[in-house]
């Protein structure tokens, strides 16, 4: 991650593009450009980026703030238009495709997970993850089933009728996380997943992510940290609107094993800050 | 998704914000109400007085002091400056002959007294005849012309009155004190209710000359004639016409029943048009409600129209969760608004004569519906065609 040496695409892919996925890509974006206009003046915010995300792989999209990773995020994930390029979802291109029919795509193929959780306010956990489902016209009951085992799933079984605002930041996210999964889409996008979470409850959700991706999910986290890009396979580095690097995380962090560290950090932290309150009253 | 889908999605939304649902609902209900009831009140009394009018039977003509046609070479202002008296009342009599029966009446405010207890009146003083305007009778009889003659000191009372001093009781043969003088009651009028101008039931008929001895006056209010024939009714008025113009120049007024209806409806409409346009007013008002929470609404949950779009909703998916809210605020609040303002009218009515009309409720329901709709749709429809990630970033 540190050093040149972890870049063994680079011989395959002098052009910095994505790795070859042998015919199998789950998203694939073409000269993907993007320019608004500012205060009259034009901003590209991309400037022609190729993508190809495998069937199953955990990638990485980092790069620092106003490089563009959002932007393209927001495209592959079909919630804005491309100012040119194309992408394909699943081998489809989605180009020409009007509003509605986008929707769709987003609907059954792609789950999203957003860095302010963007729950309904005032509605039940269960209520939010079957959202998707009542889009897709799946039946009440359906629904209810579904929704209660993409709850289970990421371990709110028992939080079923809790309200977001009763439910702590990290429950948020992973009540995002089960909406992303209910549709059991192609591909969940996560963009700073994490951004907006306490260490701890983050480390839980990029844990969440790593066990989904090991489930056969396709993960795609965007984000600015160097760290959490590591709990990935692949990191996808992004700059000035361009991927101008692609790598392969050799040292990938677990986050079930740095959960353990972090609760066995917090043991001696609180071992040691009872000492010195026994010292305190000791004196 | 189904359409039952979306209406669970708008009662959730609705029951979400209570407060604010009912406060939107609330400028509708009362703009609704306020138009079934003031359209009501003025139907009511519209065509309470012309049924009392024509109650009285096309057979009727009305003569007044004073000019009522306005500057038409009458004196400034057309005010009243002669009465009619007693000698008028003969002498028009005698001119139009067996054609017809000349009425004097003659009215004055009046306190009438049953041991010690007290009650404002009209009094009217007539004839034998003039229960042709006072209406039927209940019990008891009508004046006679012997009492009229001889200036008896009888009283053919109105049910009010009875109902204030011998509550339950047969009033006929009781006293009454009228200014201080005693009476003796005769005779009582069947109910006819209220009208704006109170109640009708409140009124003594004594002997007009009772009446004039009492106020130490010759003179009379009004004269009422009694056509024989209805279609000699133009000739008769013309006689009485040409009776007073000696007297009176063109400072007295002759009408007939029809044009009495005639200037009375044209009044009345004009009233109850105008407690339909003040009460449009508030209908509008209430519109403007629903529009402004529409639109608060709809770009406070600009956010949750992104999350929507982002999972799958489709532009028609937003669009009709939106109008069918729109629509529940706007019907919900009519009917009730229906609800009150017919409720409001049918209580009223032992007071105000106030008839429900259909055609204001239709109005009011109608135009509530419409702006609440109207006002629904168009944010709504803007929102659903935002892009979704415009709508996500919305703060």
């Amino acid at each position: 991650m540190t050093d040149a040496a972890t870049r063994p695409q680079d011989s395959e892919a002098p052009d910095a593009t994505s790795p070859a996925c042998l015919d199998d890509a789950v998203l694939e974006a073409r000269s993907v450009t993007k320019s608004y206009i500012l205060d009259e003046i034009e901003v590209s915010a991309l400037r022609g980026v190729d993508l190809q995300v495998c069937r199953g792989e955990m990638l990485a999209i980092m790069g620092p703030s106003g490089s563009g990773k959002s932007t393209l995020m927001h495209i592959v994930g079909l919630l804005d238009h491309p100012t040119s390029g194309t992408v394909t979802i699943d081998g489809v291109d989605v180009s020409n495709m009007d509003a509605n029919q986008l929707a769709a795509v987003r609907n059954k193929r792609i789950g999203f997970v957003f860095q302010s959780f963007n729950l309904l306010a005032r509605t039940t956990a269960q209520s939010n993850v079957e959202l998707p489902l009542i889009y897709a016209g799946v039946s009440g009951s359906e629904r209810a089933r579904r929704a209660r085992e993409a709850l289970e799933r990421v371990g709110l079984g028992n939080r079923l009728g809790h309200m977001p605002n009763q439910l702590s930041g990290g429950q948020q996210q992973r009540v995002a996380i089960a909406r992303a999964l209910v549709t059991e889409p192609s591909i969940v996008l996560a963009d700073e997943p994490t951004g907006n979470l306490d260490s701890r409850s983050g480390v839980e959700v990029m844990a969440m992510l790593q066990e989904l991706n090991a489930q056969g999910i396709t993960v795609v986290v965007v984000t600015h940290d160097a760290h959490i890009a590591r709990h990935a396979q692949r990191v996808a580095h992004v700059q000035d609107g361009r991927i101008v690097l692609n790598e392969c995380v050799t040292d990938r962090i677990m986050a079930d094993i740095e959960k353990i560290t972090l609760d066995a950090e917090a043991d001696t932290a609180t071992a040691a800050s009872n000492v010195s309150v026994n010292r305190g009253a000791a004196r | 998704m189904k359409l039952m889908e979306a209406f669970r999605i708008a009662i959730k939304a609705l029951n979400a914000n209570k407060v604010r649902s009912a406060l939107t609902m609330l400028g509708v209900i009362i703009g609704v109400a306020a138009v079934i009831l003031l359209v009501s009140i003025g139907t009511g009394v519209q065509s309470q007085v012309t049924g009392q009018i024509s109650g009285l039977g096309s057979n009727l003509l009305f003569a007044f002091p004073g000019s009522f046609e306005g500057g038409g070479g009458g004196g400034p202002g057309g005010g009243i400056t002669k009465q009619f008296n007693t000698d008028d009342v003969e002498y028009v009599q005698r001119r139009i002959g067996a054609q017809g029966t000349v009425i004097p009446t003659l009215q004055a405010p009046a306190q009438l007294r049953v041991g010690n207890r007290t009650k404002g009146t009209t009094l009217g003083g007539t004839d034998q005849n003039g229960d042709a305007s006072a209406g039927s009778l209940e019990s008891g009889r009508w004046l006679t012309r012997g009492e009229v003659v001889g200036a008896s000191r009888v009283a053919v009372i109105g049910s009010e009155v009875r109902d204030e001093f011998y509550p339950g009781q047969e009033p006929i043969g009781r006293k009454l004190d009228i200014n201080g003088q005693p009476f003796k009651i005769i005779g009582m009028l069947a109910k006819k209710g209220g009208s704006l101008g109170g109640s009708q039931d409140n009124t003594v008929y004594i002997p007009i000359t009772t009446a004039q001895t009492m106020l130490s006056t010759r003179d009379i209010s009004a004269m009422l004639v009694k056509v024989a024939d209805v279609d000699s009714i133009q000739v008769v008025k013309a006689q009485v016409e040409r009776a007073l113009q000696p007297r009176f120049g063109d400072q007295f007024t002759v009408f007939t029943q029809e044009q009495t209806l005639g200037i009375l409806s044209t009044l009345l409409g004009t009233l109850t048009a105008m407690l339909a346009g003040l009460a449009s007013i508030s209908l509008l008002v209430g519109g403007i409600g629903i529009m402004n929470i529409m639109l608060v609404s709809v770009s406070e949950r600009t956010r949750e129209i992104g999350i929507r779009k982002a999972v799958g909703a489709r532009t028609y998916d937003i669009l009709s969760q939106f109008v069918i809210e729109a629509v529940m605020l706007s019907v919900i609040g009519g009917l009730m608004g229906i609800l009150i303002g017919a409720g409001g009218a049918l209580a009223l009515q032992p007071w105000v004569p106030a008839e429900v009309t259909p055609w204001a409720v239709v109005l009011a329901f109608v135009f509530s519906a419409v702006v609440g709709v109207f006002f629904g749709v168009y944010p709504a429809y803007r929102a659903s065609r935002l892009d979704p990630i415009e709508a996500l970033r919305y703060e």
